[in-house]
């Protein structure tokens, strides 16, 4: 019992971190209506920032995130200026051969940077484990901090859209680009903002990610942005809520799975039960049902 | 278009595949040849194969599909399962790379249209989520497979060679994470191009066709589609199978390219169909010559760039986002559209003054 709930618990962290990373791809994808495949790289990035600021230059963990997270904030702004804006108005499979084209690109440049050998990344989160139940149960404290940042984030970033006029530019570009730049919204603006606040997210996503699973490479983003994305779709792409519930239960199974089924097998039947949910209901848990007009 | 220019179109796609078997030939036999380039000649084949019958999915069906490369390992191990299998009962390597062929055509074919028939009523990008997934299941489920033979016949495991449980004539033939080792590779350039022509021949005639007419309305518009009575799911599973299937068949081909075949992500992971995709894309939906041509630049540059080393797939990722910028984006559309008839107007002056 006591090793079902610890698998549980963790399960639910690396879902936290899925789920943050989910936030990227989801806000983009309602806002911008592009599948953002190098999201996964940028996590990548924001791990190595944080990673030459801690370990190469010795700044303490903090300064190394907030590093990180301007890293990849201006990052993520001048992807969206350079490469994606210019393709606005193009076909969404153009957009998403470019979005693949830079993540080769974040890979290659990371890969000539600091090869392809693996880094030892040092934990962020530097606070004692909680131990409960007399030691039967003990919840490293990288697990802990994973599921609160993901709290503390939701919150922070529902109020956001809810309550400031940025916020509420976004809700209207995502319901209709057209009425929304007609009604006096800087609709570029507005997506240069959500691919700010995306991959401001992914480089916290990254450190979380590379404190729990310590090994970096120029690859570590792909699957966990793969898994990610199919968190987003499993929940519902484009609902902030979706992210976060298709975020933990993607976390959870994949744990269990590995636990009690086969860790090899695990991956596959992450994606079989997102195939049977989509089945069930093809647009996520927490999707809108669109009727097709004609 | 009319039927003599489709004609004549598909005849210069036809001329262009035995143009370069030709070249090559010469290439070859003059002594021209270098290793690097003789060493491509089969995946150029196989990655025409996987882009033309991609565009069917994409570009004329208009269904996004990130697993292609999982039909292609389902028609890569089927075949050469098939191949070591039948080594000792058909002595004639040919006939057994033939059969091999259609055997993996026949499977691929086969899972296509089992999970198309759940997955095509997805649209858009959970289509494409959903296929990624499904290639990437049946990469992990092949990676946890063991199979092997003895004197009672076949034996499955899920866990390891030992748990089969067979008797001392037993041989294991898929291995799990090992793969299947062993297959004669008798994969050579001149099938790879009749593959090739083969599968052209066969999108060629299926676009072309009242059935490919049928495909290509449910594209532009399914709801008009289903109004004057087109079967949806049916052309929808034909179109997908059809594409599937070819995949398979160059799974095949690759498969008999190697000794040692593995499902790994850089074989048959997702990043494999992505790379498909690009061709398509690149090459521009529904123009099969184009799948071709793109195929075949895309997979030489990274290699002819190998003198580059590290910054060879760096240069490749800024080609691959100039060219679809260039390509794609509206202003550089208009651009070019604007450039096109200043030409023409200069042309039509020439022609006035003379």
């Amino acid at each position: 019992m006591m090793s079902f709930l610890s698998y549980f618990i963790s399960g639910v962290s690396l879902g936290s971190i899925y789920a943050i990373i989910a936030l990227g791809y989801t806000m983009v994808y309602g806002i911008a209506r592009m599948l953002n495949f190098a999201h996964g790289d940028v996590i990548m990035i924001g791990g190595f920032a944080i990673f030459t600021a801690v370990t190469t230059m010795g700044l303490p963990p903090m300064a190394g995130i907030l590093i990180g997270v301007v890293v990849c904030t201006v990052l993520g702004v001048t992807i969206e200026r350079v490469a994606y804006r210019p393709l606005r108005g193009a076909s969404s499979l153009a957009v998403l051969i470019t979005a693949i084209g830079i993540s080769y690109l974040l890979q290659n440049v990371a890969l000539l940077i600091f090869g392809s050998n693996s880094h030892q990344f040092t934990s962020v989160v530097n606070l004692p484990n909680l131990v409960l139940a007399d030691g039967k149960l003990n919840i490293s404290s990288t697990t802990i901090v994973a599921i609160a940042a993901c709290i503390v984030i939701m919150i922070a970033l529902t109020t956001f859209i809810n309550k400031t006029r940025t916020g509420q530019a976004m809700l209207a570009v995502s319901e209709d680009r057209g009425a929304a730049s007609l009604m006096g919204i800087d609709v570029n603006k507005t997506i240069a903002v959500t691919f700010a606040i995306g991959s401001a997210l992914a480089a916290i996503a990254g450190a979380l990610l590379c404190s729990a699973y310590p090994s970096l490479t120029p690859y570590t983003g792909s699957m966990p942005g793969i898994k990610a994305f199919t968190a987003a779709v499993f929940g519902g792409i484009g609902s902030i809520p979706g992210a976060l519930l298709g975020g933990i239960i993607l976390g959870v199974i994949e744990n269990l799975s590995k636990a009690y089924i086969s860790s090899q097998l695990s991956d596959a039947i992450v994606f079989a039960v997102l195939i049977i949910v989509l089945l069930v209901r093809p647009t996520g848990i927490l999707g809108r049902q669109i009727n097709e007009k004609v | 278009m009319d039927a003599k220019r489709i004609r004549i179109q598909n005849g210069i796609t036809y001329g262009m595949v035995i143009a370069f078997w030709v070249v090559i030939q010469i290439m070859d036999k003059t002594g021209n040849l270098s290793s690097l380039l003789k060493g491509l000649l089969v995946p150029l084949c196989m990655y025409a194969i996987l882009a033309v019958s991609l565009n069917l999915t994409v570009g004329i069906l208009g269904e996004l599909s990130l697993g292609h490369a999982g039909f292609m390992c389902l028609g890569a191990f089927s075949g050469a399962f098939f191949t070591n299998c039948m080594e000792a009962a058909m002595p004639s390597a040919g006939l057994r790379f033939f059969l091999a062929l259609i055997l993996g055509a026949v499977v691929a074919g086969i899972f296509g249209l089992l999970i198309g028939i759940p997955v095509l009523r997805l649209k858009g990008d959970y289509l494409a989520i959903v296929t990624l997934a499904f290639g990437e299941i049946i990469k992990n489920l092949i990676n946890v497979m063991y199979v092997g033979r003895d004197a009672a016949g076949f034996h499955f495991s899920n866990k390891d060679a030992m748990s089969l449980g067979m008797d001392d004539t037993g041989v294991v033939i898929v291995k799990g994470a090992q793969g299947i080792t062993g297959t004669p590779r008798a994969a050579t350039f001149t099938i790879g191009i009749l593959l090739l022509l083969l599968t052209l021949f066969i999108v060629l005639n299926l676009i072309n066709s009242r059935t490919g007419r049928a495909i290509m309305s449910i594209r532009d518009n399914r709801i008009a589609a289903e109004s004057i009575g087109i079967n949806i799911t049916k052309y929808k599973l034909m179109a997908f199978s059809i594409s599937a299937a070819l995949a398979g068949m160059a799974g095949v081909l690759y498969a008999h390219s190697l000794s040692t075949l593995q499902a790994t992500s850089n074989n048959f992971g997702y990043n494999k169909s992505i790379l498909i995709l690009v061709f398509v894309v690149l090459g521009g939906l529904g123009n099969m010559r184009g799948s071709i041509i793109a195929a075949v630049v895309l997979t030489a540059l990274p290699e002819m760039l190998r003198g580059l080393n590290d910054y060879r797939m760096l240069i490749y990722a800024i080609v691959l986002i100039i060219m679809t910028i260039f390509n794609s984006s509206p202003k550089a559309i208009e651009m070019r559209s604007v450039l096109m008839d200043k030409l023409r107007h200069k042309k039509a002056a020439g022609k006035e003054a003379a």
